[in-house]
């Protein structure tokens, strides 16, 4: 069965990081200019030469966005399952060796969550957990699903990786989005950032995109944790990453989010940090890269920045999160995976939304698919 | 004259149908659609939210009492698009409906098998059905055949500004028809809808290139005009193209007197 650790075998981590370093001025306005971008183009986009066109960029990176999905936000919220995990991971909040009050949502909790989620307006959730799989494993997700299927309309998951079949039987109780993010494709700092539970196993995170696919997902997301590594060869792994399932797998809808490194409970900090100007130079690389795939934005960054970023290129963000499970309702003082940098009420940042001309869309799916 | 186009039974006077799926806002989509006096705009069922008191697109375009062209945008089967063209039905309370089928999110091309069966099924259930389809006259010929009651090929890929990148297959497909032929997708300026127009097309449909302009509005009143101008140059006869002069010559006049 044919899966992206060949592609990826074929590249080895130096070799790609100094090709980046390499491109020079005239390579990125090529990449900047040309209609149809190749990987080498991606490459030149990453570059520390690119650095001086940001602007460029980003301005190609708006017209292109404006084009495909017009003036318009996507809205999302997270809604945490659970923090217990049976990993260990250097930057997280919810790994195994915190100190730290376990909580997993009950019925009648996640209930009361899904109902004042929906009461701030959202239609569209987020399902997230850490990844302990007797006490979060499938069978939670089964019921998970069931119970707030009729509360929303549009469900994605943000879980440990499954199997194949695992994705069909919560595909089949209304699972449409998976996200998965790599964290880094650097395999030998995956393993000093993971070094116990399942999720050390880098290749089986590696293939779960196409686990995800196989099953027939409607949506996928990708991404990497940026911070932990080089960002510049990071986020070209996760465009190699996508390119190849648009092939494989070409039905499915992709999306990226580009999560920053952000202080939590015994977390580390940034090793490579990834500056503003870096972060406008990523998303409209990405664009540049796939005019077509959504681009997220999380509550990890700025107020103020997250409102420049609305014109830039991204397609989706969440408002008002919370990052503990029943953070909004039942256990507002549990331990956070994270913490948000944008605390703004919803109501806030949809009026940010519509001051810069653009529509705050809720809901953008039925139930009929 | 009176040049109306007929489509389902219902008449209308503007040849050109708007989209509404990328407007930064409700009022900017109301002022883009009243200035191009457009009689039929399309909804997508995935974004419509009934019954909600927020100010949502279907009370918008209720308000505007422009005719409703549902469409199955989202839909990957012909199984898909049927559940929701009968969900579509009940929430827009019309039987017009914009078959769109389109299992491939990035270019977002029509697959002409599942669109064929959908049509089949759809007009049986009483619809009257406006498919979105790939420029090929073969398949607007199947879909005539099975009852659709207008065809809808692209110009070129949707969202995609190109303009009449089809022309060729299109003129074909006007050639051919019986059915009203609506050219969607792909139209990115008014001279693209007014070449549409010229070439017979009986409407067009547009979004990107009037919601993406730094002036909707406006970019709307031009389409209008466009589109008008083009469907008069059309029914005026346009003159033939020649590669060159055709100058009388001296050596052929006496022909004249013969």
């Amino acid at each position: 069965m044919h899966s992206f650790t060949t592609v990826f075998n074929n590249y080895s981590w130096e070799e790609t990081l100094d090709s980046i370093y390499r491109k020079t001025p005239d390579d990125v306005l090529r990449a900047i200019y040309t209609p149809k971008r190749s990987l080498e183009d991606f490459k030149a986009l990453l570059s520390p030469a690119a650095s001086q066109y940001v602007k460029l960029m980003a301005e190609e990176s708006r017209r292109l966005t404006l084009k495909r999905f017009g003036k318009t936000i996507q809205l999302y919220i997270p809604l945490y399952l659970s923090n217990e995990c049976q990993n260990i991971c250097t930057y997280c909040g919810f790994s195994y060796d915190n100190k730290l009050e376990r909580k997993t949502l009950t019925d009648a909790e996640l209930l009361a969550e899904a109902e004042f989620v929906k009461s701030m307006g959202y239609r569209h959730v987020l399902l997230v957990s850490g990844e302990a799989n007797q006490t979060v494993g499938v069978d939670y997700f089964e019921n998970a699903l069931k119970l707030i299927g009729p509360v929303f309309d549009h469900v994605s998951m943000e879980v440990q990786p499954l199997d194949e079949h695992e994705y069909k039987k919560l595909m089949s109780h209304g699972l449409e989005n998976v996200l998965v993010y790599q964290e880094t494709y650097h395999r030998e700092d995956y393993k000093i950032h993971h070094p116990k539970g399942k999720k050390s196993n880098f290749d089986y995170r590696l293939e779960t995109p196409d686990r995800i696919g196989r099953a027939g997902v409607r949506k996928m997301g990708l991404g990497v944790l940026l911070g932990l590594d080089d960002w510049r060869a990071d986020c070209f792994f996760t465009g190699l990453h996508v390119n190849y399932l648009e092939k494989a797998y070409w039905k499915t809808q992709y999306g990226i989010s580009f999560p920053r490194l952000r202080p939590c409970s015994g977390g580390l900090p940034p090793k490579l940090p990834v500056s503003d100007r870096d972060f406008v130079q990523i998303i409209s690389a990405y664009r540049l890269f796939k005019p077509e795939i959504e681009l997220s934005l999380s509550t990890r960054e700025t107020p103020e920045f997250r409102d420049q970023l609305i014109h830039l290129g991204i397609t989706s963000m969440s408002a008002g999160s919370k990052t503990n499970p029943g953070g909004y309702t039942v256990a507002s003082q549990s331990l956070e995976q994270f913490e948000i940098s944008d605390e703004r009420k919803v109501p806030d940042v949809i009026q940010a939304i519509k001051s810069q001309g653009y529509e705050p869309v809720w809901k953008d799916w039925d139930k009929t698919f | 004259m009176n040049d109306q186009l007929i489509i389902g039974g219902r008449a209308f006077t503007s040849r050109l149908f708007l989209g509404t799926g990328k407007f930064g806002s409700n009022p900017i989509m109301k002022a883009a659609i009243l200035s191009s006096g457009s009689e039929l705009v399309t909804a997508a069922l995935k974004r419509v939210e009934k019954g909600l008191e927020q100010e949502n697109l279907l009370s918008t375009l209720e308000l505007l009492k422009v005719n409703l062209l549902p469409n199955t945008s989202g839909a990957r089967t012909a199984e898909e698009a049927i559940q929701c063209a009968l969900l579509a039905r009940e929430v827009f309370e019309t039987d017009f409906l914009k078959l769109e089928i389109h299992p491939d999110p990035k270019y977002l091309m029509p697959d002409p098998v599942e669109t064929l069966k959908a049509a089949e099924e759809l007009v049986k259930l009483g619809f009257t059905v406006l498919p979105y389809i790939h420029a090929d006259p073969v398949i607007c010929k199947r879909l005539e055949d099975v009852g659709t009651a207008a065809v809808m090929p692209l110009g070129a890929p949707i969202g995609s500004n190109q303009g009449l990148v089809s022309r060729k297959f299109l003129e074909i497909i006007i050639e051919q028809s019986r059915v009203p032929v609506v050219v969607d997708a792909g139209i990115g300026r008014p001279s693209d809808a007014a070449l549409a127009m010229e070439i017979g097309a009986d409407a067009v449909l547009v979004n990107t290139a009037i919601a993406g302009a730094i002036n909707p509005e406006k970019m709307a009143s031009a389409f209008k005009k466009a589109v008008e101008a083009g469907r008069e140059a059309y029914i005026s006869g346009l003159d033939t193209l020649r590669s060159h002069a055709e100058a009388s010559s001296p050596f052929t006049e006496f022909l004249d007197l013969l």
